[in-house]
């Protein structure tokens, strides 16, 4: 049967448009992040290219989680353009007169406490993510000579999940100082946000505590070392993140009110 | 290459829960369901309208507070369970897979847990029409404080809860959705599947994803912010002094209805795109296909698609230009909403040169993109007339702007739905529907379409309010003008009845085919993309981008054969 | 003389009702613009779409992306541009400046489910209003505070009578929920949001009576929260407002 033939012209804009030296495409490069992998040179699995090896479905939950972030930061920034508004606008009173009713709420101090706690929480917590990719003890747990990365991140995760914990006791104390002053959430227009800010993050950060806890079960009963290192790779990105954010949160409430 | 096998390969439903086709088939389900719903209560609004004293069996004549309800739950349904499930999360779920030559979607658990929670939404919000009070009443769009207080109307107590609790759990489910399906396209694709070989429904589908995770967050937060105003005396969107029937609220602090709408549109906004984006991607590719063409200046649609989906943020104050914002603000959004005027041109250019002499196959599928193109263009045209503050100062709000919607989301957005129904019928269930009644369905409904909507302009202009539970027996001048529009008004009645009707053919091909024997061939369609290679794409190489069709019309080259000299004929 | 028939056609054929504001004829004009230039490219996109599939097939020649995209893409872009031009010189007009000086005030009100405005009154001031005097049933609808000194004179109507020819400002409020004040026949619309006062300014020319809709959904009396402008010729409308004044000053307030 006659073979397909390319019209000419289609063939040379193709050419040119695609730079196509006749091979075929190459596929797409995987990106290597985090581990020590060094690109192609190491694929001494002889996988082909592709997206099925462990280093792959790494990346994709990092992908994962780093969108799951953007759409945390879009929640946050929503209700922080909302806070900039508010803080900013007034209204006419009884007698005509502009009046602006935002009374800043007066940060409990101990949520300096707590920002150092949770800023403590993120270095146990990376030195966890680290033990689980430094590459002697992975080559040995793979063979299956010790568990050292396991248990290592076991111990920082452990602290790490003690310190979240201590963090949102924190919390919690702090709201309670303030119903003791009698400033509740409906209080005035700074106190909604206040509580609305701390309440949103908390509730954030207790699915990141139940994200430890995953990891920590996970470190014990996963069987592949690759999948540990996943469960505590994508642990740990988020509670970055969340401490990230609550630096932010916490300097705004502080000194943008 | 191998021969084809005996029984052609299908996507067939899986049973595994967490695989992605069994994914997509409860998506669709739920917004077969929906749209079902929705359709009925779109009925009842006409049916009222027309004759408002009209007893409806076993319950009565519509009261007004019952026909905002409908009116809510029709907008609720159709935008959120039909025209943002369907075509992202239903058949992305089905088709984008196998198209980009993924074994399966990232994070299977994942997938099949946003199915779960949507299906849950769905549940919920349907509770709403059987909670004390029924269903809410400020639409789908919720503006406080009518939405923030249960004194404002019947419906606003519970039936305003629920209607929040479905559309947050709504949000969050379409998020984790979202980034499904982004984290798929970008690192799942197979080998040889470069981003600029990606078939133009995928890049719907992404650019969809982008804006589902950047604008439900958004609308979570607003609706975290309206909890608290309705449950704990907070004043995000209560101004101070409100007194809703005769009541007082003691809300602290003074805030800002402006507030919610600019939230709410920023969601609002790229959500219609959202809805729209994927049957864009979907009409060039079939086009092309039926065409037997290449679509018309490819690079150009990806980058108009990314375009539209980026302006499509920067625009949501042309929802507000008569609500109170700064005049400046409205000439700013003015710009931006005439912008996008511009990238949605040029892929209807490229549609239009794509068939351009190409005497095309005109099967269903074929038909169906036509009538979108068709569509989009009749709905597209008045976009540019709403952009402009000055017009939408006397359209804001009226039929004119129902008209607008409905013919680019309720039917160019259906037909994009109908195509991808028609279309990839065969592949999923290895049978072809009905050509026969499938034309029948398309004329009944564009012809239905076209009756039902296009006169709705003319009651617009005529400058009839949207949302009206009644058009007679208002008194004075007003009513005088709605009953200008009461003739037109009947017509468009008829008129929709008789879509509704046209719909009949497309249930009865469903129901014959399904329980037909006979089989389809492998690529019936003469198709490039790779869910139509003869083995599973994930072992499969991309050789080159789509719609390499020969000049006769006839021959063609799938993404999938290995190389110009020993490609099989057509089948 | 034809642009003016042709304009009154136009009105005609697309179901727009009469006009009878000092800046209706030029937004009229700029819509109607708009309106016949969506139904060409209507029809022309359809004829080329229809062209497109009936005629015989060709084969595809190098691609003549410049012509058949950026061209008519450029033509379009300096349509809309030129229409986005002459709409923001009209809404600038329309909007960007607040009344003159001179202008009739008058406050209107939205409540579930009705419209009242209010007159200053001689003193040219609106009293003070506050929400916990508001009793619709003892004929204070607004919550008019009548130991201010301004709240005297001030004439609270259900229906907004004006004088033909005078510029006047509405100052929009609402009481409740946000209402949308339209007036078709005076292409006029703003919503009134409570908790601000939105300003809008116009001149009606033809003496008549107008109606009033509601156009943002307020609830269960959406439909049937309407009211009526009453436009007199100047001299009836001091007529009218002299009366109302001396109805008021019955009410024996100093």
């Amino acid at each position: 049967m006659p073979p397909i033939v390319t019209p000419p012209e289609i063939e040379r804009r193709h050419k040119v448009h695609e730079s196509d030296n006749g091979s075929g495409r190459r596929p797409p490069t995987d990106k290597r992040t985090g581990g020590n992998g060094e690109g192609d040179s190491d694929n001494w699995n002889d996988r082909p290219q592709g997206r099925r090896g462990p280093r792959e479905r790494l990346s994709q939950v990092r992908m994962g989680v780093f969108f799951g972030l953007f759409a945390v930061l879009m929640f946050f920034i929503a209700i922080v353009s909302a806070f900039f508004v508010t803080r900013a606008s007034g209204h006419f009173d009884a007698y005509s007169r502009y009046v602006n009713e935002w009374l800043p709420t007066t940060i409990p101090s101990i949520l300096w406490l707590n920002t150092a706690v949770l800023i403590l929480s993120s270095a146990s917590a990376e030195m966890a993510r680290r033990s689980m990719f430094r590459e002697e003890d992975v080559m040995d747990e793979w063979i299956g000579l010790s568990r050292r990365t396991s248990q290592r991140a076991t111990a920082w995760l452990t602290l790490t999940l003690g310190l979240g914990v201590l963090f949102l006791a924190g919390q919690w104390v702090a709201w309670d100082q303030l119903a003791a002053q009698h400033v509740f959430f409906k209080s005035n227009p700074s106190s909604h946000f206040f509580y609305l800010i701390t309440v949103a993050h908390a509730v954030h950060l207790f699915v990141g505590v139940g994200a430890l806890i995953a990891a920590l079960i996970g470190l014990r009963r996963s069987h592949q070392i690759a999948s540990r290192q996943i469960f505590v790779d994508a642990t740990v990105w988020y509670w970055h993140a969340m401490g990230l954010l609550w630096l932010f949160l916490f300097a705004l409430l502080e000194f943008g009110q | 290459m191998s021969v084809s096998p005996a029984t052609p390969i299908t996507l067939a439903p899986d049973s595994r829960w967490t695989h992605h086709r069994t994914v997509g088939f409860g998506y669709l389900t739920i917004s077969t369901v929906a749209v079902g719903v929705g359709t009925v209560l779109s009925l009842l609004m006409r049916l009222h309208l027309s004759w408002p004293a009209w007893s409806l069996p076993l319950h009565g004549p519509i009261l007004p507070e019952e026909y905002l309800g409908l009116v809510t739950m029709h907008g609720t349904l159709m935008l959120f369970f039909v025209l943002t499930v369907a075509p992202q999360s239903g058949f992305g779920n089905l088709i984008l897979p196998a198209q980009i030559g993924a074994r399966h979607m990232a994070f299977p658990r994942l997938n099949a847990a946003s199915m779960w929670l949507t299906g849950l939404a769905f549940l919920i919000l349907l509770t709403a029409f059987f909670v004390p009070g029924g269903s809410p009443i400020s639409g789908w769009t919720a503006y406080p404080p009518l939405s923030a207080t249960a004194l404002a109307g019947p419906g606003q107590g519970e039936g305003m809860d629920v209607w929040l609790a479905a559309i947050a759990l709504f949000s969050v489910a379409s998020t984790l959705g979202a980034i499904n399906t982004l984290t798929t396209i970008v690192k799942l694709r197979g080998e040889g599947m470069s981003w600029t070989r990606l078939p133009l429904t995928v890049w719907g589908w992404f650019t969809a994803a982008l804006l589902s995770v950047l604008a439900f967050s958004v609308l979570l937060a607003a609706l975290a912010m309206l909890f608290c105003d309705r449950h704990l005396q907070s004043s995000f969107f209560v101004p101070g002094g409100d007194l809703v029937n005769g009541v007082l609220l003691q809300h602290r602090g003074d805030g800002s209805p402006l507030l919610w709408l600019h939230l709410f549109w920023f969601f609002g906004h790229p959500e219609v795109y959202i809805a729209i984006l994927p049957g864009m991607g979907l009409t060039s590719m079939v086009l092309a296909n039926f065409a037997h063409r290449r679509v018309f200046a490819y690079r150009l649609m990806i980058a108009t698609t990314l375009l539209i989906g980026l302006l499509g943020i920067l625009v949501w104050g042309h929802h507000m230009f008569v609500a109170g914002l700064n005049p400046f603000a409205g000439s700013a959004f003015a710009l931006s909403s005439m912008a996008i005027a511009l990238p949605a041109s040029a892929k209807v250019l490229s549609w239009l040169a794509t068939i351009w002499r190409s005497r095309p196959q005109l099967t269903t599928p074929m038909l169906f993109a036509l009538g979108f193109v068709s569509l989009f263009i009749a709905g597209g045209l008045t976009g540019p007339i709403l952009a402009q503050p000055i017009l939408d100062e006397y359209l804001h709000n009226t039929f004119f702007v129902v008209a607008h919607f409905h013919l680019i989301m309720a039917m160019a957005g259906v037909f994009g739905l109908f195509c991808a129904t028609y279309y990839w019928f065969p592949l999923i269930f290895g049978k072809m529907l009905s050509e026969r009644l499938g034309k029948l369905h398309f004329w009944g409904t564009i012809l239905g379409a076209y009756a039902t909507f296009l006169p709705m302009h003319l009651t617009g202009l005529a400058g009839e309010p949207r949302q009206y539970a009644q058009l007679t027996g208002v008194p004075g001048p007003a009513g005088q003008l709605l009953q200008t529009t009461l003739p037109l008004q009947n017509h468009i009645t008829y008129a929709a009845l008789f879509l509704a009707c046209a719909q009949l053919p497309f249930l009865l091909n469903l129901g014959l085919t399904l329980r037909s024997r006979l089989r389809a061939s492998q690529n019936p369609w003469s198709a490039t993309t790779m869910e139509w290679a003869p083995q599973a794409t994930d072992e499969l190489t991309a050789h080159r981008d789509p719609c390499h069709y020969a000049e006769d019309g006839v021959l063609f080259l799938g993404q999938w054969e290995p190389d110009a000299t020993s490609a099989l004929p057509p089948e | 003389m034809h642009f003016t028939q042709g304009i009154a056609n136009g009105l005609r054929f697309w179901h727009l009702p009469v006009d009878a504001s000092r800046h209706g004829p030029a937004l009229d004009a700029h819509l109607l613009l708009n309106l016949w230039i969506a139904l060409s490219l209507l029809a022309l996109a359809h004829l080329i779409l229809l062209a497109g599939l009936a005629f015989r097939r060709r084969a595809s020649r190098p691609v003549h992306t410049l012509l058949l995209e950026y061209i008519p893409l450029a033509a379009l872009t300096l349509l809309f541009a030129l229409l986005a031009a002459r709409a923001q010189q009209l809404w600038a007009a329309q909007r960007y400046t607040g009344a003159s000086p001179a202008a009739m005030q008058v406050e209107v009100t939205g409540m579930q489910f009705a419209w009242y405005f209010r007159y200053p009154g001689v003193d040219a001031a609106f009293g003070e209003t506050r929400p916990s005097l508001v009793a619709p049933g003892e004929g204070n609808p607004l919550g008019l505070d009548q130991t201010d000194r301004h709240s005297g004179d001030d004439l609270v109507t259900s229906q907004l009578v004006l004088p033909a020819g005078r510029e006047v400002d509405l100052a929009l409020r609402s009481q409740d929920v946000i209402h949308g004040f339209a007036v078709p026949e005076m292409r006029l619309k703003q919503n009134a949001v409570p908790g601000q006062t939105a300003h809008i300014h116009f001149t009606p020319t033809q003496p008549g009576s107008y109606a009033i809709l509601c156009t943002q959904l307020c609830g269960l009396g959406h439909y049937r929260m309407q009211a009526t402008v009453r436009v007199l010729p100047p001299a009836e409308f001091d007529v009218w407002l002299q009366a109302q004044e001396a109805a008021t000053g019955k009410r024996g307030q100093p």
